[in-house]
């Protein structure tokens, strides 16, 4: 099964990943193969069979309800790009 | 300056008895780790920084760069956090801190833990101590490479579909993939969630064990983790009377097996007999025919999602864009190396409105049938026996241009690791003068059973695990 051209740029869009022509064009050639590969799983009838999202049974494991002290915000921004007083600084959204 | 110790030969045992008797301190140990990394590390690149001084008053320990270290650079490997420094340690980094261990470096690995031989980091290959032509496995490659090399006495790497156990059997280490939940990924960086665990590395199984015993247990931090139902052991039973041990029929018959590591796994079952463990066969038909689509599947579509979080707002480099859009758009095109692009592009792709029930449900059901063959395998056997990588390792650029290829060298870890199950890689030979590696898996919760069983073969193969070549 491929994977058109205009599919892996719809896919970029969704991933938000600004691609090159030229990774445009091998990630066509690329994800064709791999989903290909993966397609396998498409033989299986599994009808019956439950999903699995995780491997232990673990259900609700609640933390209790108790105020923790927050990270200082000089710490919080000191990785950031762009900082403007308390808030993260970025370009316009439209 | 002539180093105190020799570290080639170094177990972390010897180590903290040395540090104990007060034969060495913590710094003059620390310094000898430098000293040994400025004399090889240079051709071997396990390294991607190193710290100057030790903090605790015990032994040194190497953490792969994907667990975040306070103060420390943390890169995962990718240019997308090139400069990040974590303002928190991960909660298995303060573990070690707590028991005295200091950190001695980060080690490399492939960008976000994507691959199987550290070729995909942004900041080149590691080495393979055995034959520096060769991949050291991955993603854990550093981590393998430097205990392997003596550059440290042992450290911890992730595991999300062999990172842990692959790289450990290329180099001739002693590797844990820990049951899923039973350590805390708390600050570390986030692959595929319902796969990742985090897990030591050392030269024995012993050491691996106490790396274990560290490490584990419920973390308030992080809400998938469970406490041990029994505490770690450290094995001293060099027999293994009564043990039961299967070996999978189809996964023995896959043509990817190299003669030589089938020859020297065979060995090391005979051995196993020797000893008086019952060896038998056993049947896993799905686990090895769709377990790699099925992980290609379920791994990707974790990873589109957990790295969504690289936007260029809140940490990490920046590029330029008008808008707050073609910002985010162009920093990840630009941060991104090619593998985690092709993850995100398939997992995206797998998600996306009339293809989620067709891949990623379709694969989830896949993983319900995976763990009920393996119980069904545990009803008859204590522990299951395979190869752990179909070859030894490869040489670098071998499999590069080939994703398909690369994602088959995890053809034997990853099923168990969809399960949720321990494994670890026990050295069991030699083939072309390269490490050969023995994946043992057990049920849940039965790491006590993989220690025994590993420790017994150890002992009976007495393997020199110093590569040939720094002898």
């Amino acid at each position: 099964m491929a994977i058109s051209r205009d599919q892996v740029l719809h896919v970029a869009k969704l991933a938000r990943l600004d691609l090159r022509d030229e990774e445009v064009e091998r990630l066509t050639e690329e994800l064709g193969a791999i989903l290909d590969a993966v397609s396998k799983v498409a033989e299986l009838d599994l009808a019956d069979v439950p999903p699995t999202s995780h491997p232990l049974d673990l259900v609700n494991a609640w933390a209790d309800d108790e105020p923790n002290a927050s990270l200082p915000l000089d710490d919080v921004f000191a990785n950031a790009p762009a900082r403007e007083g308390d808030l993260f600084r970025v370009p316009p959204t439209a | 300056m002539t180093a105190l110790v020799d570290t080639i030969r170094l177990t972390a045992e010897d180590a903290i008895g040395l540090v104990e008797r007060g034969e060495i301190s913590a710094a003059e140990l620390h310094g000898a780790y430098l000293e040994a990394i400025g004399e090889r590390d240079g051709e071997l690149h396990a390294f991607l920084r190193t710290v100057a001084e030790p903090e605790g008053t015990s032994i040194p320990i190497a953490l792969k760069d994907v667990i975040s270290t306070k103060g420390v650079e943390t890169t995962a490997g990718s240019r997308i956090l090139a400069g990040y420094t974590p303002v928190f340690d991960a909660t298995v980094a303060a573990r070690c801190k707590a028991a005295g261990l200091s950190l001695l470096g980060k080690t490399n690995t492939d960008e976000f833990a994507m691959g199987s031989s550290t070729e995909n980091s942004a900041y080149g290959p590691s080495r393979n101590p055995w034959d520096p032509t060769r991949v050291p496995g991955g993603s854990g490659g550093g981590t393998a490479s430097a205990v392997s090399a003596g550059l440290a006495p042992w450290g911890l790497g992730s595991d999300t579909g062999g990172s842990i156990k692959q790289p450990s059997a290329l180099c001739g280490n002693v590797g844990l993939r820990p049951t899923y939940g039973t350590v805390s990924r708390f600050g570390v960086v986030a692959f595929a969630s319902s796969l990742d665990q985090v897990g030591p590395v050392a030269k024995t199984v012993r050491d691996t064990a106490l790396l274990y015993r560290i490490i584990s247990g419920r973390d308030a931090a992080d809400s998938t983790t469970v406490e041990l139902p029994s505490p770690v052991e450290l094995p001293e039973n060099d027999r293994l009377d009564g043990v039961r041990i299967g070996v999978p029929r189809q996964a023995v018959a896959l043509e990817a097996i190299e003669a030589g590591v089938r020859a020297e796994f065979e060995r090391s079952l005979e051995l196993a007999s020797e000893l008086g463990a019952d060896v038998g066969e056993c049947d896993l038909p799905l686990s090895f025919d769709y377990g790699l689509p099925c992980y290609y599947l379920i791994a990707p579509a974790e990873a589109s999602s957990n790295l969504a979080r690289y936007d260029g707002v809140r940490y990490g480099p920046r590029s330029d864009g008008a808008t707050y859009r073609e910002m985010v758009e162009r920093t990840r095109d630009d941060g991104f190396g090619p593998e985690p692009k092709r993850r995100i592009m398939l997992g995206t792709y797998a998600l996306s409105a009339g293809y989620y029930d067709a891949y990623y449900g379709q694969a989830q059901k896949v993983r319900t049938l995976i763990g009920r063959e393996h119980a069904a395998a545990f009803e008859r056997f204590d522990v299951l026996a395979t190869p752990t990588s179909p070859t030894v390792a490869f040489p670098i650029g071998e499999k590069a241009a080939d994703p398909l290829a690369m994602y088959a060298c995890d053809l034997l870890t990853i099923p168990s690791c969809l399960a949720g199950l321990p494994g670890l890689n026990v050295p069991c030979g030699l083939s072309q003068g390269l490490p050969v590696g023995l994946q043992l898996i057990g049920p849940q919760f039965a790491e006590n059973a993989l220690f025994r069983v590993g420790y017994a073969l150890e002992q009976a193969l007495g393997l020199d695990l110093v590569p040939e070549r720094l002898r």
